[in-house]
């Protein structure tokens, strides 16, 4: 076949520099991981094709001097054909392939976190001030006995006898969503252990296995078992808190994952267990588990791994019969159960997908914590929400739906930096987020962006506490399943029944 | 119009209130003629929609039997109702409940007892195999939701609820209780503001010989009512009183906690407090606090309640209603305010204001009143 000459396929975004404020430190062109900028001998070039607005080179130009824009030339507006669709055509038809990118979806689904309304207390029951009183958030993640068993000694006293199931204990509601090394770099998921360190709460190993730095962190990190059993052995299973087993991902449900081979390098080759330069494929199912029973297999396997000792949780996508999934997951014996929504993020994605697949967080929990609790099984597990939590108005209004906790994910890599930029499978975030190129990656300094972690979720729970004590409650447990405090706005009968909350204004 | 049962179109009801109880350790009794003294000194708490008492060694003759208080709009509600009960219980005897014409209590319901024990070869033996308390609760729900017009609001043994549209001091005359005897009194008067006065919505709430009064306002009820439910509890009439009860009636008959512990879950301590307790007495609480977490009643709340071994009066965790406490003897007291104790007993031996969460419990085998509720465990 000829390759053609020319490509339909215009930049999208153009970055535009204002050579009378620009002094020529060339900053922009180290910082660009895309590689737009170049020195023309007199003036900085930008090769506009090449930019992805990822914001690094405006933040860092000292003067001021740039500027992206949208690409003002214009794709005919036309309601039906949009440009995405276009665009898409014209890339496939170049290249023959799958359309991948990074992120959630970009398309605008109803956000339903967005129509739900919290209520406060007035005149027949007070408000709690939460700087003069105190607000519990504390949170445990993991199987809780229907009722607790006694005994009591001569004087009648009880003693307890009940021997609790493992919990992770939360200071408050949060954990980072799973990110593996490899999707992210080092230096993310260390700002992130340092933060849930400080924090108390946990983060997330993702299918890249344990970094050796990562070691000392372990109370406060979650490792994960995927299809691709990448860095899995006996004591890696022992080095967390927990153990989750990852069946989806709210941005890929049924898809597995590959990181090319040119990002394994010796670091990652270490972590995950596999040669250098190898691609590092994770098939779409556990090839072990064809069916319920066999998830039961593979949890109680890695009950036996690690004594009992350690609260096993399952990651799903939320996917059309999630209620009924997850009851099965639960009966199977996970302790927990993280449903991840379909705006959920990414590393890397078909956008047929991404764009496609799965439904909202808002419904899927909404069902699924009824469902458990019609078959009487709500306390077996505890559950994690997440799929693009963007705030801790969010927060709270999963847990009234249901969660026990909610997962952020995309919100962290915002934290240090990342624009949404969605190129995230280019493997060149400038941001030192989802690369690996060591210029890239040594730039996000994990204690700087570890404080502002800990910032980011100490601000969202001092948030949730104010809404606790506009609500009248003082403590996290009261607001969580207690949909009486939620009420809908611009929803049908239909949505409103699903997520089991009633209209505003009755 | 008569409204036996919450028909609005609200998730719940809401009231203010003023409550009372009188407790007698060694069971002394005393007629209806004090609780209700006490009760109209609260007389301004209320607004003449809800009026109530509960009393405990009053059917002595028939002590064995469940007493049933049944509230019928209809006859033929009544004739529905009694057809369930003859199917299922021996009704040893049944009568109106006593009532006196006041001018003060107009248009009220068919009011009707029955002392009675669930038949050992009732129809529901073909599928299960319940205890005769656990059938009582299930006919009384049964009838609450199903039989329109019906409502039973006493179901216990030596005990009975006697409750209308009314202020208290009026329901007592009407109910004529200075001729009714019993070693523990508790009473309510309603201030409900969402919903106009309904003849099952006033206080004591009861089951079997749980009783409840209850002043405040859930504001965790939307998960202690789905949490409930878990269990299979059907929370018909929609106030935070049914809730108290259920909650006692799951954790204390159900799930075997004593008394004391089961306070410790409905106004928990906080997280901060149990971490400065020896190990022990940490590890219980906080496995009581994992476990019970969606039965913690959060909001404000002062609540009396009743049961056959004995009182327990307490507060919500941070103290957002009133709650006094006196003991005299071996009489105890407790109140919204201490003049409505003061107007009975006027010169008590101890007066004190119960601490947030901290129960005043009562049994009647022990003499004196335990002040706070860790300290009991
Ligand atoms: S960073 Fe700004 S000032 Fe420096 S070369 Fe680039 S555009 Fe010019
Ligand atoms: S992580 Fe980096 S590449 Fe991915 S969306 Fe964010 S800025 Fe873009």
């Amino acid at each position: 076949m000829i390759k053609s000459s020319f490509s339909n396929i215009q930049s999208e975004y153009l970055a535009l520099i204002d050579h009378t404020k620009c002094v020529r430190c060339k900053r922009c062109i180290q910082n660009c991981g895309w590689g737009t900028y170049s020195f023309g001998g007199d003036k900085i070039l930008s090769d506009h094709t090449k930019c992805v607005a990822c914001g690094r080179c405006y933040t860092y130009c000292p003067e001021g001097a740039i500027s992206i824009v949208k690409n003002p030339t214009v794709i005919r507006e036309n309601g039906n054909w949009k440009e995405n669709h276009i665009k898409s055509i014209w890339k496939q038809s170049e290249t023959g392939g799958i359309v991948i990118s990074g992120m959630g979806t970009t398309f605008k689904y109803k956000k339903y976190f967005d129509h739900i309304l919290l209520d406060a207390c007035q005149v027949t029951n007070p408000s709690i001030d939460p700087l003069r009183e105190p607000m519990e958030l504390k949170t445990y993640l993991g199987k809780k006995p229907s009722k607790i068993e006694l005994d009591f000694n001569e004087e009648g006293e009880p003693i307890l006898k009940t021997k609790m199931p493992p919990q992770i204990e939360l200071q408050t509601p949060f954990v980072f969503g799973a990110m593996s090394y490899g999707s992210i770099s080092l230096n993310a998921q260390k700002a992130m252990a340092l933060a849930a360190r400080a924090l108390g709460i946990v983060m997330n190993t993702g299918e890249g296995g344990l970094h050796d730095d990562l070691v000392p962190f372990g109370k406060n990190i979650i490792v994960q078992v995927a299809s691709g059993r990448f860095g899995v052995h006996r004591d890696y299973l022992n080095s967390g808190i927990a153990v989750e087993i990852k069946i989806g991902q709210g941005a890929k449900p049924g898809i597995g994952g590959h990181l090319p081979g040119e990002k394994i390098g010796l670091d990652i080759s270490r972590t995950r267990m596999i040669p250098i330069g190898t691609d590092a494929i994770s098939p779409a199912p556990h090839h072990d588990i064809y069916s319920i029973e066999d998830l039961r297999q593979l949890i109680f396997a890695i009950k036996e791994a690690t004594n009992y000792e350690k609260p096993v949780s399952v990651k799903v996508a939320a996917v059309h019969n999630i209620a009924a999934i997850v009851s099965g997951i639960v009966r199977a014996g996970a302790d927990i159960v993280y449903i991840d929504g379909y705006t959920g993020g990414t590393g890397a994605a078909p956008n047929i997908i991404k764009d496609h697949v799965g439904i909202p967080i808002e419904l899927a929990l909404a069902q699924v914590d009824e469902r458990l609790r019609e078959e009487g099984i709500r306390n077996e597990a505890s559950l994690i929400a997440a799929g693009s939590i963007r705030s801790s108005a969010d927060a709270v209004k999963a847990i009234a739906l249901g969660a026990d906790a909610v997962a952020i994910g995309t919100a962290a890599l915002i934290v240090m930096g990342c624009h949404v930029c969605g190129k995230c499978n280019t493997g060149n975030c400038s941001w030192g987020i989802t690369t690996q190129r060591p210029e890239l990656v040594r730039r996000l300094d994990p204690e700087v962006y570890g404080e502002r972690l800990y910032n980011l979720i100490s601000a969202w729970s001092h948030e949730i506490q104010e809404v606790l004590g506009a609500m009248g409650v003082n403590s996290i447990e009261s607001l969580r399943g207690s949909r009486e405090r939620l009420r809908g706005v611009e929803l049908t009968d239909a949505e409103l029944k699903v997520l089991g909350i009633k209209h505003a204004g009755l | 119009m008569l409204k036996l049962k919450n028909k609005f179109s609200v998730e719940r009801d809401i009231s203010g209130c003023g409550l009372c109880g009188i407790i007698n350790a060694k069971k002394v009794k005393t007629t209806g003629e004090d609780i209700k003294k006490a009760i109209s000194v609260e007389h301004d708490r209320g607004n003449g929609l809800g009026g109530g008492f509960a009393v405990y060694g009053n059917y002595q003759d028939y002590a064995e039997l469940y007493a049933f208080h049944i509230m019928y709009d209809n006859l033929s509600a009544k004739g529905n109702v009694e057809e369930y009960l003859k199917n299922n219980f021996i009704i040893e005897k049944e009568e109106p409940i006593p009532t006196s014409k006041t001018s003060k209590i107009k248009d009220h319901p068919y009011l009707h007892r029955y002392f009675m024990k669930p038949k050992s070869d009732r129809q529901d033996k073909l599928f299960h195999d319940l205890g005769d308390d656990d059938f009582v609760v299930q006919s009384v729900m049964s009838i609450n939701e199903k039989y329109d017009g019906a409502y039973v609001f006493s179901s216990g043994k030596n005990m009975g609820a006697f409750k209308g549209v009314g202020y208290p001091e009026d329901i007592a005359d009407f109910y004529k209780l200075d001729e009714v005897e019993g070693y523990m009194w508790t009473a309510h008067n309603r201030f409900p503001t969402n919903t106009p006065g309904w003849w099952g919505g006033a206080h004591p709430f009861t089951l079997l010989d749980w009783s409840i009064v209850h002043n405040g306002e859930i504001s965790s009820y939307g998960i202690n009512k789905r949490y409930l439910e878990m269990y299979k509890y059907n929370l018909s009439l929609k106030t935070d009183t049914e809730v108290i009860t259920y909650i006692f009636d799951l954790l204390v008959r159900k799930h075997g906690l004593p008394i004391e512990l089961a306070t410790t879950v409905l106004a928990a301590p906080f997280y901060q407090n149990i971490d400065k307790m020896d190990n022990k007495k940490k590890e219980l609480l906080t496995t009581l606090r994992q476990i019970y977490g969606s039965a913690l009643l959060n909001g404000p709340f002062a609540i009396v309640f009743g049961y056959s071994g004995g009182m327990v009066a307490m507060n919500d965790r941070i103290k957002l209603r009133p709650l006094v406490a006196a003991t005299m003897g071996d009489f105890t007291y407790v109140a919204s305010e201490e003049a409505a104790i003061r107007a009975i007993c006027p010169s008590p031996d101890l007066v004190w204001s119960p601490k947030a969460g901290e129960p005043v419990i009562v049994k009647f085998e022990e003499l004196v009143a335990q002040k706070g509720g860790l300290i009991g465990l």
